[in-house]
């Protein structure tokens, strides 16, 4: 059943739920559940970047693993051009697993070990496709290793040869081999080195302009997300708190949440950090075990008020796509 | 001007490998006053941390060896003791004290907070146990960790990792160490969470007196932080000055690389980060010329045929640059 | 390009050439590890030598037969026909040594490679299938651990008779849960790694993403095992033959020749020591070329070939 989309929107997820249970004795009882992801809802315009940014534990990295359905969500839909995968059969799934692809944080953990760099990519090249040619295989390896800017002669390497950048940009070609149209980057930068990140987020925008990809890209750092991604969700212990234009990010952010998390993120420009106002949240981010009733900041909110202990806020629109969910503002 | 609080002059150390002979530090100096923040900033491998741990002796020897300099702490020449003597022993934690990266495998594990305090309380004051937890309450309140006498009963597997990281500086509070050298100490934390530790090192400072050795890769931080800011590349302190100067007008190019390959917060626009490009160096067979050349965008003939340039004031306040060029930019 | 530069050559000949120099760095660096540590290993590799060429060439070696008896010559003292003399019933001791050194070496590594087959393959499908699958392979282990597994094998002997095939499957089989379950604990943390998930979206199916991705980072521990494993099987091959139980008399199985010869203890201390020796020589040898063998692969297996 196809559900009525903008023309240009490749993803849409409704209502995403992910539940963990918990399980106590011999028998498996269920006692509690965590809500890792809660309700969250966003769209994704084909050829942009959608940021999830929020703080550890709060279920970006989850609902990134939901959308690809490495995780299957306990509720909720996933839309990919129009199309229900969420509960697709894994038959079915087949034909739409190579576009959906991720790009993971870890560059130790991403990468087999005991797997050269060509193998890898030529498992990825060879997988479910008509038979290519051994000479077709090596090209297209070596194509994709001159895209994500390795030397050629790396192919022979193993992964523990290789420095951390290099690992990332050969986790990306991994995921490029497919030809892929949505990427989930999780957290891909920030395992590596300042001046390493750049040259991996300008060869991440490079790759988004010339293959046309669109990403939904993942990370805890406001200033990366900022810059690279187009609309911007900040999530807060598993709910959307906000979504809004990057452009609007730091002067007309509305949320309380948004705008601690904001003024926690030192910036080096020297004569604005002096004069700027700063936030400090007090206390710690609850544990999604035991999320608070109503709105999960509310703990930590100056406005609190009594409505926002008991009854959680839905996110809506404020004027210009800028949806916020909050009783305050 | 009087006594410094510690100075370095000269450091060296270098680890010996299968590999060859790494420079891990190589020739650096820097100086550090009561009452102040400074910030040691380069990216890893550069030797940042290997140059902290040097003071007090703290590497490995072998394969590591301190070849020589100067650690002048409050007059004394640290590395004139054994790294196993009681001068070293009593300058560890009551001087110097660290904070490390990793919160969650910093403190033992099998032992409870309060018991980790008391020990240290007791490593370097003579006093009972039941004083000792006394003191160790007063500095978990010091931090402003809620409900100090429970907590002293927590595993540390039962704190998140600003609780934790909050104790490590409870630790340094309660044996009032005079310099407490963070390296890296926010890195592992959320970014609220950074904000509070970050805070509660400034009051520390304020209130108690104490030095600050900020060991980072992270510039924002040392910005809005930090007093003086050294910047350290493959072993060597090329650029060093007041955080004014050198955050607004960089003088050496890998200082300026660095700050435009950050992602601005604070802009709309969509610029390119200019990253810099290749990898940092090994430090394992570092040639003779500066170490910064074959990443350089302004390198010239005499870069490539000088030696590794020293360090040399320039206009500014406090200013130093080891570059042969002389690239003025001004980014207020 | 390092040392093929200078010469005008396609990729394919480069990839080659780069293929064989790197073989050739890592066949180095295992011998350079396997053969430098000290004079112990060095000598208890010579021993565990000494003990194949015997096993392997004994026919050969000796001119009598393990079993060819000659009463008039019984319990004789070393001469120079038969060099460490002769036992109860006349047979050459040394000859009857030599055979004993090819059952136990077969014994031992039969039931160490039927261990490690049938135990790592239930261990990866525990491990990366999870729940039911999983629930049902372990439990069926922690029962076939629950009994002793002396009574194991001596029932499962009794059943199957005492051949060296027999012998070797029985205690294999007693030995696949120590396999199972170090497997099992692998695969369940090399399956959270982002490789694994990342086979999944790349459409690999998941037989392929067990032997081809889980398995080879397994190599490792199953090679300590292995090596430990060998040695333990033949202690019990041995145990189980002074026993009476499996490889009974005639046969030269060492645990046999010890069992016999303790009735002659006071005439002829020979007959129990040489064979209870020799079990004891083979057994440290092997232990000790086990950890060289660890060592030497273990920094290559760690994220090396």
């Amino acid at each position: 059943m196809k559900a009525t989309v903008a023309n240009d929107t490749i993803l849409k997820v409704e209502n995403l739920e992910m539940l963990f249970p918990l399980t106590k004795g011999l028998l498996s009882r269920q006692y509690a559940s965590v809500r890792a992801v809660d309700n969250i809802s966003f769209e994704v315009t084909k050829g942009k970047t959608f940021g999830l940014v929020g703080e550890s534990g709060c279920g970006k990295t989850t609902t990134g693993k939901c959308i690809l359905r490495i995780l299957e969500p306990t509720a909720g839909r996933v839309l990919y051009n129009g199309v229900d995968i969420t509960k697709m059969p894994r038959k079915e799934l087949k034909q739409y697993r190579r576009e959906l692809q991720m790009i993971f944080q870890d560059p130790y953990g991403s990468l087999d070990p005991r797997q050269s760099a060509s193998s890898m990519l030529k498992e990825a090249l060879t997988i479910g496709q008509t038979k290519k040619l051994t000479g077709e295989i090596n090209d297209r390896i070596e194509e994709l290793l001159v895209l994500v800017g390795l030397n050629t002669e790396m192919k022979v390497r193993y992964p523990h040869e290789l420095s951390g950048g290099q690992r990332q940009r050969l986790g990306i070609a991994r995921a490029l081999a497919c030809d892929p149209k949505l990427i989930v980057c999780d957290e891909p930068v920030s395992a590596l080195d300042v001046s390493i990140q750049a040259q991996i987020i300008n060869l991440f925008e490079r790759l988004q302009e010339e293959l046309e990809l669109t990403y939904v890209f993942v990370a805890h750092d406001l200033a990366v997300v900022r810059h690279i991604a187009e609309r911007i969700g900040v999530m807060y212990l598993g709910h959307l708190v906000e979504v809004l234009d990057s452009s609007d990010l730091f002067q007309n952010s509305m949320h309380p949440y948004t705008k601690a998390l904001l003024s926690a993120v030192p910036t080096i420009d020297y004569y604005a950090e002096k004069s700027r106002n700063r936030i400090l949240l007090e206390g710690e981010v609850p544990s999604p075990i035991n999320a608070p009733s109503g709105c999960p900041f509310h703990p930590r909110c100056k406005y609190a008020t009594e409505q926002c202990k008991k009854q959680r806020p839905e996110l809506t629109d404020r004027g210009g796509e800028h949806m916020v969910a909050c009783h305050n503002v | 001007m009087g006594e410094r609080l510690l100075e370095v002059k000269n450091l060296r150390t270098s680890f010996f490998t299968v590999a060859g002979e790494v420079k891990a530090v190589n020739g650096i100096s820097y100086y550090l006053d009561k009452q102040e923040i400074i910030a040691i900033v380069g990216e890893s491998g550069c030797g940042k941390s290997v140059s902290q741990k040097s003071m007090v002796q703290l590497i490995q020897m072998p394969p590591g060896k301190i070849l020589g300099g100067e650690v002048l702490f409050e007059g004394k020449n640290l590395l004139d003791y054994a790294p196993t003597s009681k001068e070293i022993q009593s300058v560890r934690g009551a001087g110097i004290s660290f904070i490390f990266q990793e919160p969650m495998t910093a403190l033992n594990p099998v032992y409870t907070v309060g018991n980790q305090l008391v020990e240290v309380i007791r490593n370097h004051k003579k006093c009972s146990k039941a004083e000792a937890w006394k003191i160790g309450v007063q500095a978990l309140r010091d931090v402003a960790i809620p409900d100090p006498e429970k907590r002293m009963r927590n595993y540390p597997f039962e704190l998140s990792g600003g609780m934790r990281q909050r104790i490590l500086i409870a630790i340094c509070v309660a044996c009032n160490s005079k310099v407490i050298i963070a390296d890296e100490p926010t890195t592992a934390l959320d970014v609220t969470i950074q904000a509070q530790v970050m805070e509660l090192l400034q009051q520390i400072v304020e209130r108690k007196k104490t030095s600050l050795v900020i060991v980072t890769h992270n510039l924002g931080l040392v910005t809005r932080y930090a007093q003086r800011i050294y910047v350290m590349y493959a072993g060597r302190i090329i650029e060093s000055g007041t955080t004014e100067e050198l955050i607004t007008k960089p003088r050496h190019p890998y200082t300026k690389g660095l700050l435009n390959s950050v992602p601005k917060l604070d802009q709309t626009g969509s610029e390119k980060l200019i990253p810099i490009d290749g990898t940092p160096p090994s430090l394992v067979n570092l040639p003779d010329q500066c170490a910064f050349l074959p990443r350089c965008p302004y390198a010239c003939d005499k870069c490539r045929n000088s030696m590794f340039p020293e360090l040399r004031s320039v206009e500014g306040e406090n200013h130093f640059v080891a570059c042969h060029r002389d690239i003025v930019e001004d980014r207020t | 390009m390092s040392e093929h530069l200078g010469k005008d050559i396609t990729m394919e000949e480069w990839v080659k050439l780069e293929s064989k120099r790197r073989r050739k760095d890592a066949a180095k660096q295992f011998f350079r590890i396997f053969f430098g540590r000290g004079w112990l290993s060095k000598c208890c590799l010579v021993v565990l030598v000494v003990f194949i060429l015997a096993a392997v060439f004994c026919p050969l070696l000796t001119v009598y037969s393990p079993y060819e008896q000659s009463l008039i010559d019984a319990l004789q003292g070393p001469s120079r026909e038969h060099l460490l003399g002769t036992d109860n019933l006349g047979r050459d001791l040394l000859t009857r040594t030599m055979y004993g050194a090819r059952i136990s070496l077969c014994t031992g590594l039969l039931s160490s490679l039927i261990a490690m087959v049938i135990g790592v393959t239930l261990g990866l499908i525990a491990g990366y299938f999870g729940k039911f699958v999983s629930g049902v392979i372990m439990r069926v282990v922690d029962a076939q651990l629950s009994i002793p597994p002396l009574i194991l094998t001596m029932c499962l002997a009794a059943i199957f008779g005492g051949s060296i095939l027999s012998i070797s499957i029985i205690i294999g089989i007693s030995s696949v849960p120590m396999y199972v379950r170090m497997v099992y604990g692998q695969v369940l943390s090399l399956r959270e790694n982002d490789y694994v998930a990342a086979a999944d979206l790349i459409g690999q199916n998941k037989l392929k993403i067990m032997f081809k991705h889980l398995l080879p980072n397994c190599f490792a521990t199953i090679i300590v095992l292995f090596t430990g494993n060998v040695g333990i099987s033949i202690m019990i091959e041995a145990g189980l033959a002074y026993l009476g139980i499996g490889i009974t008399a005639p046969t030269p199985a060492w645990g046999t020749m010890v069992s016999e010869g303790y009735n002659y203890f006071m005439f002829k201390p020979a007959l129990a020591l040489v064979p209870g020796i020799a079990l004891m020589l083979l057994i440290i040898s092997l232990n000790i070329v086990g950890d060289g063998l660890r060592d030497a692969l273990d920094p290559r297996l760690r994220g090396k070939l």
